[in-house]
């Protein structure tokens, strides 16, 4: 933490730090010299400017050892008020305080500089695994899709022997490899343009009721069989927010609880208004996830149950960065019995009546 | 009848070939152009009865290609792009395009889309009762029923029906819808349109929730499907 107080600290504040430093403890040593000797005053001297080594760098250090050597000698050291040093014994001392000072200074720098390059290695050695962890699940994801596409297309060239069944069979499986291919091309433009930071949301009036609906058919076109509840009162207000995103969001989260639970739990969407909040809450009575860290389970490339369901481990990254995006906030409760996932975002929100239209 | 002509504007030779297969084998006559430079000469040489444009064009821009055919060309341009942004969507509805289908799409999408387009630019002034399931408009009685039975629509919720229902098969956008309807002071009141889109299904729709007649274009507009 000393390095970001380091950093956070711009370089003239920390000589006008220094400076104030030295000189309120000069002070202090200068009203209480009735009471210790000038040899003591140096050794306070030098525990101050050790004290401003441990966060400083090197140049406000080195300007602290020579101001306080200054001070001392000047104030301190008789005949007082003048530079001149009137013992052997105090030319040496005030020679050793100084480079006892100096040294103070170079060794904070070593150490700086020992911290950084550790730092350097350690970022590098994250990314790297961060790169490595991206490639492996990237590779496996896009190439088993499309080795099911090239395999499946070989076999309708070269196999004379395969029955109608067979056929339509091997069609299906292409079909269902292009979709999942789409599905994870989406998440990566969508993850890259979160990446770039250049994402703005652009919001207009959003029918929020008839928003969950287009999401939710969508859902349930693309995993057959599945049904999810829809409560919410039909008279929401209209929302100012950024549809695309908002849909993108409901989206991932509803297509999750699809994928990783079984045919027979229920998936639920709730979604409700007050005055400057939309609200809605997507859970599923499946088995809920096993990391407990909140932060695990949104992070880039986390995925759980990988050998047994597919996925980039990219959707809830996702549906954290445009939320946030949007001003807004979501949070994750799961359990053995099931997950929930609670979507709060700032809107303006409006009613309006139209039977005189 | 005879069969209709399709003019196909794409660079990328797999859909070009993946187009004509799906069009040949469903009806149309298809020809290929892979520059913005050969579908333009080719469109005013023999204008098709429908344009299939990429947007992504390697010689000219798509937008641009299509501002250039719409000073002449009045059959319907259909755009085929792997842009999804709203802007690019909204931006060649406004220069002209009939309707956007984005890559990847389905085919049955597509040809759904083709047929609407055709269909439209036929019926221009000829059929004055446009249709979806029992819902029939008539555009000269200004009365719209649901089966047997009068639904009732105040003027404005009227005006906006008939005016998709008159376009139907196009996007309407949520600025042209403004303008059109409520006038040019009114473009960025967009919440109006999302109260009537919402009052108007809950009148004629079988289920408002699971809307089979006025579809969303999400970001972008409305449209209107006759069945």
């Amino acid at each position: 933490m000393k390095a970001g107080f380091t950093i956070g600290l711009k370089k003239r504040n920390q000589y006008w730090i220094s400076f104030l430093l030295v000189i309120s403890v000069s002070l202090v040593c200068y009203g209480l010299t009735p009471y210790m000797g000038y040899r003591v005053v140096a050794l306070v001297l030098l525990v101050t400017v050790s004290l401003i080594a441990i966060s400083f760098d090197i140049l406000p250090v080195l300007f602290a050892a020579a101001l306080s050597a200054f001070i001392w000698d000047f104030f301190f050291i008789p005949p007082r008020f003048t530079i001149h040093v009137g013992s052997t014994d105090d030319s040496i001392l005030l020679i050793m305080y100084f480079i006892i000072a100096m040294i103070n200074g170079v060794l904070t720098y070593k150490i700086r500089q020992a911290e950084k390059k550790a730092r350097l290695k350690e970022e590098r050695a994250n990314s790297v695994k961060l790169y490595n962890t991206i490639l492996n699940s990237l590779s496996h994801e896009l190439r088993t899709p499309i080795a099911a596409i090239i395999g499946a297309t070989d076999n309708l060239q070269l196999n004379k022997h395969l029955s109608n069944a067979d056929r339509q069979q091997l069609i299906g499986e292409i079909s269902k490899a292009s979709l999942r291919l789409n599905q994870q091309v989406e998440n990566l433009l969508n993850i890259s343009r979160l990446e770039s930071g250049h994402i703005q949301p652009k919001a207009d009036w959003c029918d929020v009721v008839e928003l969950v609906y287009e999401v939710v058919r969508r859902v349930e076109e693309n995993n057959p069989g599945r049904k999810i509840n829809i409560s919410m009162n039909q008279d929401l207000p209209i929302c100012w927010i950024d549809k695309g995103m908002l849909d993108q969001v409901l989206y991932n989260l509803l297509n999750n609880a699809a994928i990783h639970t079984d045919q027979g739990s229920k998936i639920e969407i709730m979604a409700a208004c007050h005055i400057d909040l939309l609200e809605v809450v997507i859970q599923d009575s499946g088995q809920g996830f096993r990391m407990t860290n909140q932060k695990d389970v949104f992070q880039k490339f986390s995925r759980e149950r990988k050998e047994e369901i597919a996925g980039t481990g990219l959707g809830l990254s996702i549906v954290k960065g445009f939320t946030e995006a949007l001003g807004g906030n979501v949070e994750l409760k799961t359990d053995g019995s099931g997950t929930r996932f609670v979507l709060s975002f700032p809107v303006r929100t409006k009613y309006i009546s139209i039977e005189h239209g | 009848m005879a069969k209709r002509e399709v003019l196909i504007i794409d660079d990328e030779p797999q859909i070009r070939k993946l187009l004509e297969i799906t069009l040949q084998s469903n009806g149309y006559v298809v020809k290929e152009a892979i520059s913005a430079k050969e579908g333009l000469i080719m469109a005013s040489n023999h204008p098709p009865d429908l344009i299939l444009l990429d947007l992504g064009l390697p010689d000219e821009n798509g937008h641009i290609v299509l501002q250039k055919l719409r000073k002449w060309y009045t059959n319907p341009v259909i755009i085929l792009s792997v842009q999804k942004s709203e802007e690019n969507i909204i931006k060649a509805l406004d220069n002209g395009a009939n309707d956007y289908l984005v890559k990847p799409f389905r085919t049955g999408e597509l040809l759904a889309r083709i047929r609407s387009a055709t269909r439209a630019s036929i019926s221009e002034d000829s059929d004055p009762v446009i249709s979806c399931g029992d819902l029939q408009i008539d555009l000269t009685a200004r009365t719209v029923r649901k089966g047997n039975d009068l639904v009732r629509l105040t003027a404005t919720e009227y005006n906006l029906l008939a005016l998709l229902a008159r376009n139907e098969g196009k996007v309407l956008t949520h600025q042209y819808l403004l303008r059109a309807i409520w006038g040019p002071g009114y473009i960025n009141q967009s919440q109006y349109l999302r109260v009537f889109i919402a009052q108007i299904r809950k009148k004629i729709e079988v289920d408002p929730n699971r809307p089979e007649c006025l579809l969303t274009e999400s970001g972008v507009g409305y449209r209107f499907l006759s069945k």
